[in-house]
């Protein structure tokens, strides 16, 4: 059996698909977008991560970081250029105050913890949603984890960026009941700006989803000043109306929830000064997409 | 939907007006005790005690009201009960001086107290007699927090009412009662003369009530007369023909049924000061023909019930719990008397008990959005989503009501405990979580139970380390154990030693309520009172229930968990190092505390680890008390819930091996140790649901959400089928905070702006800023479920 990198698994997910969900994050994305709420998601290896409230200033993580990244200053302070994220500071953390982010495992012990809430999903229609990061990252693992699924006969969500082979996502499709796929800018040159690829792969790979007889809903993040503008939204609209058969369309309003954690990575957050779209902003956008015919599914509140 | 004006003005009277401390009855009691009276046998004696009340005290309609009476003189004014516990001078300066919960005495009162009442009743109260009658062992135990005695303040009560009165008068009763006493056969049954007394006692009872509503019919009547707003009139003299018709007659109309229960509850709260005051149970079904009824003959309009519903919710919100002090204010410390209307769940006959009452009950909760009475949703695997989801709008609106059952599961708890089928489907949850066979069942909550504190007594060989008493068997040093095993065996043999001192004790107290204290009154409501011609304290009730409730389960999964993961799997450290830790309040001792606060599998999570050390002390639990035998031809069984005794058993606790510090909250009810669960609430629900609760008689799962899991229509949907899931894993009942901490923390900060905040706490609601400050802190520390 093959293992895979995950971040987190997140039981009662009412965000990502029908009913009450799993999310299981995979670890490692080929996009690097500038609002992505998930930065630790992007790396593909287990990484450092510092919850400062919780420090009660031991002093051990100074003592023991191999690599003399962490000095005390009134509190521990960590060089990130100099840490190698070899996590042994976060072993002698029992504050809780250092973490390491992202563990290998097993499709089984993932497996172990999704089937956990089978009675939720029966109830409500849910089931598991493997998001990230990007799964498609870790094909081979994630096919494991969801022919798992299937034999169980566990609802199946994939939320993927769309950035990956077509082998790999057709290699899938047989075993995924929905995909939830990420739409979000229509200029190529501004897409690479924003997510660092391409997204030339991406919409093809959507077209072929969908002749695929996949069932899709597609999610377009609505970030302020980055993709909300009229031009990138009635393109959006206009190649979708192309695309009958999807379930529908999610705008998915930027909020800065993630914000935080990017300090707490040692990582840089490029998007400054952008506020989230205010209610209205949401709802024009809504209109747009569906005075092309497209299926809104409405905004009621939810996060990115 | 904007409120009428009538109502706006009744509840702003209510939520305005001062609980203060109303000596009235007791001055009656004391005149009435005080005449040169023949001898009578005890049930007639305090029949007639009831009847001087009932026939003296002050009647009060307020401006504007449709359902009338009043326990005190007016509004929020609470009566005492020198009977069962006259206060001390010290007492009544804490009640009119504490910050929290406090009663206004005035200088009047005090004085009449030191004058009259407390020379009076000197050696005659029941506190008296109980405290004499306990043994040493009772009384260290008591002393050092281990358990808690319900009765020492207070009455038996724990009932609430069937649909009985909705059918008979007074009268009725009455016929009854002539019946069953026509039915003694002196001859052959030695027991004939003390059931005489006792149905001579409840028909005078029954006149008594009688007697006070044509009281209020009086003034209703005088008050018409002086009226000069014809509209008023004329409903004050629709007020003088209710109050003549019930509760003599059986009701025939929406407000003559209202105004007839209304009437009982005075009765029974008046008669005692029992526990839960008292409660109409399953409203929306016992509403039902009235209302239907109503419509069909034009009598009645959804607008006119939904008013007469909102004057009758106001009347649970001006009386307030009588005024309690010592432990008893400390397990209980709070305004609300725990008066909780049930609605849903099934008939009968099995069939959906959700009607169109049910709906309009809703709409008055939301609109009314009281502390009292306390209102739960009965959901049955038979009751359409949307009733839930109709509820789930209001728990949405964070002030913590409806809570919510399961009364497919409240059936066979009752079954088990030997109720029949009908009787089971007609009874319900009341007081926080506790079930009961409702008009048929005496269910008596006796008191508290510390099972972390006994763990405390365990680890130190049973010895208290807070006084260095011995207080239960010395059942070996733990640090010599070489097995979890053996650290099981004594703290069983410490329980079950605790839950037999505390048995004993009320086994003592029981015989003493029905020797000394009986409740002609209430015995006419509870089924098979008049039969049998016994009083409700004396086995006359179908069915008795004696409980223990069991507190601190999360704190001790966890602590044993602790031990077991720590000291005997890892052997992190040795049981010796971990006791003086304990000893030594974790001073000196940060990592071993953090180690088992964050490396070590806790309750909540859905850890199957920790989750069996939770299902074994639930059954130690469970062995130690079901099934014993009360002096009422019933068993003894459990539940578990703390009201606010988690405060006070904390404050009384050690440090404990959960990395818990001394004096700090316990967990409260069945939660996980508050912020120690981090998978959600799914998660919880099923650590929660590994329990068999179908072998207790009510258990208590708080959950606190941050109000953005809720904010749209499928937040709502989801929060249904989790509660769906929960119940279908046969859980007995959850229910949700909707509130984030910053808010708290602001009401912490800035109580004058937050005086109408409503939480919460376990089992009811009550006003954030009422709270003492460690129960407001025990609240924020609760695990907050976000969406993400």
């Amino acid at each position: 059996m093959s293992s895979g990198t995950i971040f987190d698994i997140k039981r009662y997910a009412i965000n990502d698909g029908p009913g009450i969900r799993t999310a299981v994050f995979f670890k490692g994305c080929p996009l690097e977008c500038w609002w992505c709420h998930n930065p630790e998601g992007q790396v593909s290896q287990p990484q450092l991560i510092l919850r400062e409230n919780r420090c009660k200033l031991s002093q051990a993580c100074v003592e023991v970081c191999p690599q003399g990244a962490i000095v005390w200053d009134d509190r521990p302070i960590t060089d990130w250029e100099k840490c190698d994220q070899c996590g042994k500071c976060a072993e002698v953390c029992y504050a809780g105050g250092r973490e390491m982010v992202g563990r290998d495992v097993t499709a089984d012990q993932v497996m172990a913890e999704v089937v956990r809430d089978v009675p939720f999903y029966d109830q409500s229609g849910g089931g598991v949603t493997f998001t990230g990061g990007e799964p498609m990252l870790q094909t081979e693992f994630l096919k494991e984890t969801l022919l798992l699924c299937k034999e169980q006969h566990i609802h199946t969500a994939v939320d993927t960026s769309g950035q990956t082979s077509w082998e790999n996502l057709h290699s899938i499709v047989p075993l995924v009941n929905l995909f939830l796929y990420d739409l979000k800018l229509m200029d190529e040159s501004r897409h690479i700006k924003y997510t660092s690829v391409s997204n030339k792969l991406i919409l093809k790979n959507l077209r072929k989803l969908v002749e695929a007889g996949a069932q899709i809903i597609v999610r377009i993040p609505l970030i302020p000043g980055i993709n909300d503008d009229d031009e990138n939204i009635k393109l959006c609209a206009t190649t979708l109306a192309r695309l009958p058969t999807l379930e529908g369309i999610e705008v998915m309003p930027y909020h800065e929830i993630g914000k935080a954690k990017y300090q707490s990575l040692g990582m840089k957050y490029k998007l400054e000064n952008v506020q989230p779209p205010t209610e209205e902003q949401v709802f024009r956008v809504e209109e747009i997409l569906s005075s092309q015919g497209i299926a809104v599914i409405k905004h009621q509140g939810r996060a990115l | 939907m904007s409120m009428r004006e009538r109502v706006k003005e009744l509840r702003k009277q209510s939520l305005e007006a001062v609980e203060t401390l109303s000596p009235e009855r007791a001055q009656l009691l004391t005149e009435f005790s005080s005449q040169d009276m023949e001898l009578v046998s005890t049930p007639v004696h305090r029949a007639l005690a009831f009847k001087y009340v009932m026939e003296n005290k002050a009647v009060c309609i307020s401006d504007g009201e449709l359902i009338v009476g009043e326990k005190g003189v007016a509004p929020k004014m609470a009566p005492t009960f020198p009977e069962l516990c006259c206060h001390t001078l010290d007492d009544l300066d804490v009640l009119n001086q504490r910050e929290k919960t406090s009663f206004k005495v005035s200088e009047e009162t005090r004085q009449y107290y030191e004058e009259k009442l407390i020379p009076f009743w000197k050696g005659k109260t029941m506190r008296e007699l109980i405290f004499k009658e306990m043994t040493e062992e009772w009384k260290s135990a008591y002393k050092a927090g281990i358990f808690t005695e319900f009765m020492e303040q207070r009455s038996p009560g724990h009932t609430v009412l069937d649909g009985k009165i909705y059918k008979k008068g007074m009268v009725d009763f009455q016929a009854e009662i002539r019946a069953s006493l026509a039915r003694l056969d002196y001859l052959h049954d030695p027991q004939a003369y003390e059931k005489q007394e006792e149905l001579r006692a409840m028909a005078i009872a029954a006149g008594a009530i009688v007697r006070h509503a044509e009281r209020h019919a009086e003034m209703a009547t005088a008050l018409a007369d002086k009226e000069q707003d014809e509209k008023r009139k004329k409903e004050l003299i629709h007020i003088s023909q209710v109050c003549r018709r019930v509760p003599a007659q059986a009701p025939r109309n929406f407000w003559e049924a209202l105004q007839y229960y209304w009437f009982v509850h005075l009765g029974v709260t008046l008669e005692l000061n029992t526990w839960d005051a008292f409660s109409p149970g399953r409203l929306d079904q016992h509403l039902l023909p009235f209302y239907q009824e109503g419509f069909k003959d034009g009598s009645l309009t959804r607008e006119e019930a939904e008013e007469l519903l909102e004057c009758f919710w106001i009347k649970f919100n001006n009386q307030p719990a009588p005024p309690k002090v010592g432990v008893t204010a400390e397990e209980s410390g709070t305004y609300t008397d725990f008066a909780q209307i049930n609605l849903g769940g099934v008939r009968e006959d099995g069939s959906d008990g959700v009607n169109e009452v049910t709906y309009l009950l809703l709409d008055v909760i939301e609109q009314m959005r009281l502390l009292q009475p306390s209102t739960s949703i009965q959901v049955s695997k038979k009751n359409p989503d949307r009733f839930i989801k109709r509820a789930t709008e209001i728990i949405r609106t964070g002030f913590g009501q409806p809570s919510v059952f399961n009364a497919d599961l409240i059936g066979q708890e009752l079954m088990r405990m030997g109720k029949s089928v009908t009787d089971a489907r007609g009874g319900g949850s009341s007081g926080c979580v506790e079930v009961g066979a409702f008009g048929k069942e005496n269910y008596n909550l006796t008191g508290y139970f510390n099972l972390p504190k006994v763990l405390e007594i365990t680890l130190h060989n049973g010895i208290d380390p807070r006084s260095g008493e011995q207080l239960g068997p010395a059942t070996g040093d733990p640090r010599a154990f070489t097995s979890i095993e053996e650290l099981y065996t004594a703290f069983e043999k410490q329980v079950n030693y605790f839950v037999e001192v505390k048995a004993r004790g009320n086994n003592v107290i029981e015989r003493l309520f029905a020797r000394y204290m009986p409740c002609p009154f209430l015995s006419i409501l509870v089924d098979d009172c008049i039969a049998k011609g016994k009083d409700y304290h004396d086995g006359g009730a179908r069915y008795n229930t004696t409980y223990i409730q069991g507190v601190g389960l999360g704190t001790m999964t966890d602590a044993l968990t602790s031990v077991s993961y720590h000291v005997y799997d890892q052997k992190t450290f040795s049981m010796g190092e971990l006791i003086d830790s304990l000893d030594a309040n974790y001073e000196g001792k940060e990592v071993l505390r953090l180690m088992l606060l964050n490396r070590t599998p806790k309750y909540g999570n859905d850890d199957d680890l920790a989750d069996r050390v939770m299902q074994r002390i639930f059954e130690i639990y469970f062995k130690a008390v079901d099934g014993r035998r009360n002096t009422k031809g019933g068993e003894y069984h459990i539940n578990l819930l703390p009201t606010t005794v988690h405060i006070y058993f904390g404050s009384v606790t050690g440090a404990t091996p959960d990395g818990r510090m001394a004096q700090t909250p316990l967990s409260e009810g069945i939660s996980p140790v508050q912020g120690a669960d981090h998978k959600g609430p799914t998660a919880v629900i099923r650590s929660a649901a590994k329990m068999d609760h179908v072998r207790t008689g009510g258990t208590l799962l708080n959950q606190k959400f941050t109000p953005q899991v809720l904010n749209s229509e499928d937040g709502l949907d989801k929060l249904v089928q989790l509660i769906r899931t929960y119940f279908r894993l046969d859980g007995h009942h959850i229910q949700f905070n909707v509130v984030d901490a910053a808010t708290l923390r602001q009401a912490q900060a800035h109580p004058e702006q937050y005086r109408s905040l409503i939480v919460r706490v376990a089992g009811y609601s009550d006003y954030f800023c009422d709270l003492s400050k460690t129960l407001q802190d025990e609240i924020i520390t609760r695990t907050e479920h976000e969406a993400f």
